[in-house]
């Protein structure tokens, strides 16, 4: 039956100013760069979520068990009981595991949808044939989904079953969908050499911000992501320069004083001590999370500037969605600062920023399905017209 | 495609392949073995203690202590090799709009290449050689290539467009 392409959405309002075929060799359906840029956001947003609940629910508890930790092993040391402390180690390595895995989980699997994306921008110059890059974007997904799982079951699964001494099933299925990710960077290494062989690129590059009708989305979010990653670099800069060695040095002064007041049984300068590891603990804890994640937003924008010809969303929740992301961008790394001055607040402020941009990314995530699901519908009513021409 | 750009998006691939190729035989060979290292230091140094032996307590502690700094490194290393790979790609694919001449455009993808390749390498060194003043000297002098070079980036963003 014969059928007219229409512009969608139906609603003027919420149209973008370009149409949506415009951008169709770019957005092909179901073609990597797709399921690198579907895949990639996901993966970043689940990230960020779980990282957001992970500060909530889990990260100040954990911490305060890792300080009831030490001072009962410093009761039993007061007491002469070596069997009691290693059994309170047993426990403290527990604590210290189930954080540390959920802490490696969140950035591993942001890392892995950063990387999605990234390989989404650089699809034209990987001369590699259509299934095969699809291929690849399906695996390189695969093994974004399964390392951070495979980290997160790692304090729960143990050695259970394992044949290994030290390595669990977990570990594994962590260890093995580190080594996909790495497998298909090589080929896509490989495919970019091949590339520079023939100079033919494989599929459109993505649209430049000159061609862009909406270029002020675009360009608030590569200016602003250069500037927070530059300024991640120079608070790196500083920390690095000024507290790292500082608070190495500290960190086993503490434990020594720790451990000398135990044996005298002094049990006030015990728990002074224990508070003061605290405090350093969560000295590096809010410097080191501010530094990788005002750099991690920076990097995040700079990536969705790259993406915003694909989110089918009226100029207007454009720039919103782009001044919630910038803002939270700022308000997390800050606030994580301020923890240390301002206390629980701080933190409370610093999960709304992560919300926000949490929030700003999901908005864009849902532009980009509707332009994708557009898209394919006119692809769809094109081909049926063509048909009933015949 | 230009020099730079290729610079970028090839050094970046390729540092971002060996960032994860480290950090994966780190963590199958080197890491479980740490962390049981780490802890069972401590433990061992309360546990010495708990006995009245000091000295063995001492030294527990300062075993811990040397363990925790290779494995901060370790981790830090992994990951700014990644890191700033990915930063490398993505300036790779807009290096175009740096308004600067491809000559110093070049120059600027090295700075960021070289450095983004040394910085974590200096770290790893530190672990072999700790607190040596020249992997320090190399740390700083290769961050400041990065900052330098993601400096002079943003200044080439921001210039007005010339035919250059």
């Amino acid at each position: 039956m014969p059928a007219t392409p229409k512009s969608f959405p139906d609603r003027a309002s919420s149209a973008p100013a370009k149409p949506a075929l415009a951008l169709a060799p770019h957005f092909a359906p179901m073609s990597a760069r797709r399921l690198y840029i579907f895949g990639g956001i996901a993966l970043i947003a689940a990230g960020l979520l779980f990282g957001d609940i992970f500060a909530v629910f889990i990260l100040h508890q954990n911490a305060a068990l890792q300080g009831e930790a030490l001072i009962a092993a410093s009761r039993a040391v007061a007491a002469g009981n070596a069997a009691a402390v290693n059994d309170v180690f047993s426990h403290l390595g527990n604590v210290l595991e189930d954080r540390g895995t959920k802490v490696d989980a969140h950035v591993h699997m942001i890392g892995a949808g950063y990387l999605a994306l990234l390989l989404a921008l650089v699809q034209p110059y990987i001369a590699l044939s259509r299934q095969t890059k699809k291929s690849l974007a399906t695996l390189f997904i695969a093994g974004g989904v399964f390392l951070p799982v495979g980290i997160f079951l790692i304090h729960y699964v143990g050695l259970t079953g394992s044949p290994f001494t030290a390595i669990g099933w977990a570990s594994v299925l962590a260890d093995s969908a580190g080594a996909l990710l790495i497998l298909v960077l090589i080929v896509q290494a490989w495919g970019f050499r091949q590339y520079l062989r023939s100079r033919q690129l494989s599929e459109p590059e993505l649209p430049a911000l000159e061609r862009s009708g909406d270029s002020m989305p675009r360009r608030a979010l590569l200016t602003g992501g250069t500037i927070l990653v530059l300024l991640g670099f120079l608070h790196g800069a500083y920390y690095a320069g000024t507290l790292l060695y500082e608070h190495e040095r500290m960190e086993t002064e503490i434990l020594q004083r720790l451990i000398n007041a135990a044996t005298s049984g002094n049990l006030d300068v015990v728990t002074t001590e224990v508070n003061n590891f605290g405090g350093l603990a969560a000295a590096r804890a809010v410097n080191i999370a501010a530094h990788s994640h005002i750099i991690e937003f920076g990097l995040l924008a700079m990536l969705l500037s790259f993406v915003q010809p694909f989110v089918f969303l009226s100029e207007k929740w454009k720039r919103r969605w782009v001044k919630l992301l910038l803002g939270g961008s700022v308000i997390l790394p800050v606030f994580v600062l301020l923890e240390l001055k301002l206390g629980l607040l701080a933190g409370g402020i610093a999960d709304v920023g992560g919300l926000m941009v949490l929030v700003g990314l999901v908005g864009m995530l849902v532009g980009i399905l509707r332009y994708s699901g557009g898209l394919d519908v006119e692809n769809y009513v094109e081909s049926d017209a063509a048909e009933g021409a015949l | 495609m230009t020099g730079s750009r290729k610079l970028l998006i090839f050094g970046g691939i390729a540092l971002a392949a060996f960032g994860m190729l480290y950090g994966l035989q780190y963590a199958l060979f080197v890491e479980h073995q740490t962390l049981d290292h780490m802890g069972g230091s401590l433990a061992q140094s309360f546990a010495a203690a708990a006995s009245r032996n000091l000295a063995q307590s001492q030294a527990a502690l300062e075993q811990y202590g040397d363990t925790k700094y290779d494995y901060v490194r370790q981790v830090d290393a992994h990951s700014h090799w990644i890191g700033l790979a990915m930063l490398m790609i993505v300036l790779g694919v807009i290096f175009q709009r740096v308004n600067f001449s491809e000559g110093i455009r070049q120059l600027v993808a090295f700075s960021l290449l070289a450095g983004s390749a040394l910085f974590p390498l200096a770290i790893i060194l530190q672990t072999y050689h700790h607190g040596a003043m020249g992997l320090k000297a190399l740390a700083v002098v290769s961050s400041g290539l990065v900052i330098a070079g993601l400096t002079a980036t943003a200044w080439g963003f921001a210039r007005p467009r010339t035919a250059a």
